[in-house]
């Protein structure tokens, strides 16, 4: 669609092609793009599987969203002549206010889940006072720009203040005390909604001091509704994400077939005193003393053990080969894991190392998934390493899946039990329009 | 009667928009160069190249060429720049 509304601007008629599920979507984003007009043409979902005969129907069948022929829609898109509306495009403002008009609880809960600002779950709402104790929470002028936030790659950043992310803060039921964490969250750029179809979820992970200044539990249950802190700042994260992108609607904003559970909230510290090894944020160039947050994209899907046991390779390999290899694991390990394979003589490096070295699969399975043909074949075919070596592989040869940069460990959990999950997490943040250029863990300490 | 309370808009800050024109049409696409451009998604490719042939056998003075973007989900100026230069037309698909 961006090629699209960028190739109209250079002077060329271009006509984008979606499936028919995607027709609010791209009628949104030709809106934001100023250009509404856009001759959206549309074939039934899906493509991905479809043989060439089956797509050939598609062709000369009708556009399920147009209701003309398809090629007829596409013919005249590209040869009609322009209306006025096509030649002017839309300008327009939007502004949000700050204040929504005053009305009653009852009917401001209502409005809230009418228009989708919230998580279905119940919300505090958030009054001036509120919000006011909230920002007690950060040394930060309410105003200050955060960053921007967006849906996925090709829809509009929208730009939030402190105000906004305590707001948000406060309709998750957080303290005052957890907003540092709350805002380095929310400064990473990534969005804990992502529209995309995979129904990503945003997975974070926070070190140093703050997670015992805050009462963080990194114990037992460290990953469920145990513990105010976890709970509700991974929340706020969520929250904020949703609604200063500028929404988290299915159809329109969201995207994803099955949804995401992780995206409720997800947002656990590290036991970094029970861990025989160092700290996540120490290994990514801060000091032990700092705090930070850690973002990772996925919770797409989680496998799960015991051990090391004997067997302990075998049920590795198996983990990490079930996964969809498109997504690589972060792998949360209580330290009852850590711990035993630090005594075998594992460092976390070696231990990733191993991982890296020993997920293979056959080519053709690797290659056999679209997510991989779609994100990582274009940069096989422009000959980047290791994926072009992957790609010339004979089809039944083993092929590694990861690159040890791929891969992170992450230690937390109780000793109730030595359990360890892979969990779909790739390791993000640290983008354009953020405070932590350059390193995707972000500094809590700045905003205190 | 219930008390009415003022609470904050939990919304972040959308950008201005500004309003951009599509591109001319030409009348006709025969004898035109008309890009069909693969954006790599899963199975695009295949889609193209139907397309491509259902060009060939029903509007066979239309040139059609295929072409792709270095990466899916990226910019790819150099590819735009291409088509800009020689193309009359494109069709982009499938996908967002």
């Amino acid at each position: 669609m961006g090629f699209a509304l960028a190739l109209e601007q250079d002077g060329v008629p271009t006509i984008p092609v979606s499936t028919h599920v995607f027709a609010r979507l791209a009628k949104a984003t030709a809106l934001s793009a100023g250009m509404p007009t856009t001759r959206n043409c549309f074939v039934p979902q899906p493509v991905v599987g479809r043989t060439p005969s089956e797509l050939r129907d598609y062709i000369e069948g009708v556009d399920p969203v147009n209701k003309r022929p398809f090629m007829q829609c596409v013919l005249d898109g590209l040869t009609q002549p322009l209306t006025e509306e096509d030649m002017k495009g839309a300008s327009f403002e939007r502004s949000t206010p700050r204040f929504l008009e005053p009305d009653t609880e009852d009917n401001l809960r209502q409005l809230f889940i009418e228009n989708h600002w919230t998580d279905y779950l119940p919300i505090i709402l958030p009054t001036e006072e509120r919000v006011e104790k909230m920002l007690k929470g950060t040394s930060k002028a309410a105003d200050y720009v955060v960053g921007t936030m967006r849906p996925t790659s090709f829809r509009e950043a929208w730009e939030f203040d402190v105000e906004k992310v305590a707001v948000n803060a406060v309709m998750a039921g957080a303290r005052p005390d957890y907003m540092p964490v709350i805002l380095a969250l929310s400064a990473s750029g990534v969005s804990a909604r992502s529209s995309s179809t995979t129904s990503w979820a945003s997975l974070s992970f926070v070190n140093g001091p703050i997670r015992d200044e805050i009462g963080m539990n990194s114990g037992i249950g460290a990953m469920g509704p145990y513990n105010h802190a976890n709970a509700t700042i991974g929340r706020a994260y969520g929250l904020v994400s949703q609604n200063v992108q500028g929404g988290s609607v299915p159809g329109d904003t969201y995207m994803g077939a099955l949804g995401n559970n992780w995206a409720y909230t997800a947002c656990f510290p590290e036991a970094e005193e029970r861990s025989p090894w160092t700290p996540f944020h120490v290994d990514k160039g801060f000091k032990p003393e700092d705090s930070t947050v850690s973002v990772f994209f996925g919770g797409w899907y989680t496998q799960s053990g015991f051990g090391p046991r004997e067997t302990w390779k075998d049920k590795f390999i198996r983990c990490l080969t079930a996964t969809d290899h498109f997504s690589p694991p972060v792998i949360v390990m209580d330290p009852l894991v850590a711990r035993e394979f630090d005594a075998m003589g594992f460092s976390k490096q070696s231990l990733i190392d191993w991982c890296a070295e020993n997920a293979k699969m056959p080519a053709r399975n690797y290659w056999d998934d679209q997510w991989v043909t779609t994100l990582i074949k274009p940069h096989a075919v422009a000959g980047v390493e290791p994926f072009a070596s992957r790609l010339k592989a004979k089809p039944d040869e083993l092929i590694s899946i990861f690159r040890p940069e791929d891969l992170n460990i992450i230690v937390l959990g109780g000793e109730t039990q030595g359990a360890f999950k892979m969990i779909s997490g790739r390791y993000m943040g640290g983008g354009p329009g953020t405070d932590n250029k350059g390193n995707p863990t972000g500094l809590v300490d700045i905003w205190r | 009667m219930a008390e009415k309370i003022t609470v904050h808009d939990p919304r972040g800050y959308p950008p201005k928009v500004e309003g951009k024109r599509l591109a001319n049409r030409t009348e006709t696409l025969d004898g035109k160069v008309l890009y069909l451009i693969d954006c790599l998604f899963d199975n695009a490719d295949v889609f193209m190249e139907q397309l491509r042939l259902w060009f060939a056998e029903h509007l066979p003075g239309v040139e059609t060429r295929i072409i792709r973007p270095k990466e899916s989900w990226v910019d790819d100026p150099e590819m735009r720049a291409r088509v800009v230069a020689d193309g009359d037309a494109a069709i982009i698909g499938v996908g967002l």
